[in-house]
């Protein structure tokens, strides 16, 4: 198909008209992180970091973020063991629904969001009679996260075969030495990639955990959501999204390392 | 792995093989692994029974008991559930005409939100795949992926903060929307926009180049490319971007809350019954719908044959 110089022109404006349109929201967020106005009116008239200051005093935001990082740590352990044990079955071995098992994996970020809060809400509160506290977000996010170390997982099974597993069997490796010594290298930068994913989605999830959190233990996202309406703490909620902003860069940096690196090694 | 321990003798063959294994085996192999070597169904459900018994004993049940207590009731004088069957819940919402407008309210959202979302992300996608250099393919994939791991509130926030009163929506002269239903139309097609970007990019980048050289080399007009060939190929793609951004869409009340107005949509109800409300059952209810509408969908796209190629 040879496209005329034209259409080449017009996707590339639209291109770069939504890629502008992409990074607008978030370059105002971060402009208005100094604005002297606390309403955060636009044009900003002049510069102030008494906000950052007041971000960086507030108790608040550190326990959140203590709080964020602890679920998120937990849950990420979790479902890194779970999804890798779950990967290994289904890509090494084939059994009677195996399909089903597939597919539950994946229900739990398949399903809209609302439904798997308020299962895991019912689950908890309804059915088995227990408050909700740290430890029902972290099950609830590890529930969610499974998915993508296993998805990470599985797809490097399938591409690294069984020719050296089956090699280090017959040199007379021991099952549990074979996965240590041969399978659990190969793994590594599968499950760095999926527990970051899994991270960074326990990280920055709000809707399940509105219907899992107990009382005292608030998340960032639930701060942040607590805190977005009042009028003297959105300055502070701004700096917050600016923190966020620059810290999602990092997972995007390291992808493009370790990607490059696979590339290198090829 | 210690070639040094290999006994040559201990050579088994095929993994299932189940004959008794040769007696002197090396230092490596404890007793432990060697019956797991010989038995595959043991270390089968070894490997299956922790993921499973989690998935299905958290995830499962809790399923199953949501569908339960949306049949289950709320006494209204001493708010406790009244565990005795009723279809009362499902009776209010088909005769309520809250529920009807809400549901209407929020399909239509996420109907809204898809077909922007693919609108936009067609021609983006296009454009990587198969007109930009290969350098700077991989920059706009990153520059197409860094958002998503930006947080989602963040995005909801900024995008408060540009359709606020004084905002740079209403400063560019452009005017803003306002809070209501066509900023959250706007926040929920920023936010999920990558999702549907990346599988339509990644079902382009599949189309094979000389398919469509072929095609124009035998006189064949664009239109006629994309008709018969590209679109073809890309159906996968922008069905699975499709669920995606309407599934999304259907199960998030965050976005509604921070600049949605007053509008309420389906995962509001849900909580509030769930909280504030304490008629757990109703929730549990109202969340079948959006079970209901995402199963209906499935099926129809199923129809179709489009999610073979998912």
């Amino acid at each position: 198909m040879t496209l005329s110089s034209t259409a080449r022109r017009t996707l590339a404006v639209l291109t770069a008209a939504v890629l502008v349109l992409i990074y607008l929201p978030l370059l105002v967020v971060v402009l208005n992180s100094v604005n002297p106005n606390q309403s955060m009116t636009w044009p900003i008239e002049g510069v102030t970091f008494e906000w950052w200051r007041r971000a960086a005093d507030s108790a608040g935001v550190r326990e959140a973020l203590a709080t964020s990082l602890q679920v998120a740590a937990i849950a990420t352990g979790i479902a890194l063991v779970l999804g890798t044990l779950l990967a290994l079955a289904l890509q090494r071995y084939s059994f009677f629904g195996k399909h089903s098992v597939n597919l539950l994996v994946i229900l739990p970020i398949a399903l809209p969001g609302v439904v798997t809060g308020i299962a895991l809400n019912n689950g908890f509160r309804g059915i088995l009679g227990i408050d909700l506290s740290l430890w029902t977000i972290v099950i609830a996010h590890a529930t969610f996260c499974i998915v993508t170390v296993f998805n990470n997982v599985q797809a490097r099974l399938r591409r690294m075969g069984t020719s050296l597993e089956e090699a280090s069997a017959d040199l007379g490796a021991g099952v549990f030495t074979t996965f240590r010594l041969v399978t659990l290298p190969q793994l590594r930068s599968a499950l760095l990639a999926g527990g970051m994913l899994a991270f960074a989605l326990s990280f920055d999830e709000i809707i399940v955990t509105t219907f899992t959190a107990g009382g005292g233990a608030n998340t960032l996202p639930i701060w942040i959501l607590n805190n977005m309406f009042r009028p003297n703490q959105a300055p502070v909620v701004n700096v917050v999204a600016v923190v966020l902003i620059l810290f999602s860069i990092v997972p995007v940096w390291l992808a493009q390392r370790l990607s490059s690196d696979v590339e290198a090694a090829r | 792995m210690s070639t040094t321990s290999s006994v040559p003798d201990a050579h088994e063959g095929a993994r299932n093989d189940q004959a008794p294994a040769p007696a002197p085996r090396g230092p490596v192999a404890r007793p432990g692994s060697r019956l797991l070597h010989r038995w595959v169904w043991l270390r089968l459900s070894l490997l299956l029974s922790a993921p499973l018994a989690w998935m299905v004993l958290i995830y499962v049940v809790a399923l199953a008991a949501l569908l339960i207590t949306s049949l289950w009731s709320v006494d209204s004088l001493s708010s406790e559930i009244d565990r005795t069957w009723t279809l009362d819940n499902f009776r209010t919402l088909i005769e309520n005409e809250v529920y009807r407008n809400v549901t209407v309210r929020t399909v239509g959202v996420a109907l809204a939100v898809t077909v922007i979302d693919v609108a936009i992300a067609l021609p983006i996608a296009f454009y990587m795949a198969k007109v930009a250099s290969p350098r700077a393919r991989r920059m706009l994939v990153v520059a197409v992926l860094t958002p998503l791991w930006a947080s989602y509130l963040v995005k909801v926030f900024s995008w408060r903060v540009v359709l606020s009163e004084g905002g740079l929506a209403e400063w560019s002269g452009l005017g803003s929307p306002g809070y209501g239903l066509t900023a959250v139309v706007i926040t929920q097609a920023y936010i999920w926009l990558p999702y549907v970007i990346l599988p339509i990019f990644a079902a382009l980048e599949r189309v094979p180049d000389s398919l469509l050289e072929a095609a124009g080399d035998l006189g064949a007009p664009t239109s006629m490319v994309v008709r018969s060939i590209v679109m073809p190929l890309l159906v996968p793609g922008i069905v699975a971007g499709a669920i995606f951004s309407f599934s999304l869409t259907l199960g998030d009340y965050i976005t509604v809350n921070i600049v949605g107005g007053a509008n309420q949509m389906l995962g509001n109800l849900v909580f509030v019954n769930a909280g504030a409300a304490n008629n757990l059952p109703l929730a549990a209810a109202i969340a079948m719908i959006p079970i209901v509408v995402m199963l209906v969908l499935l099926t129809a796209i199923r129809r179709t044959g489009a999610l073979e190629n998912i």
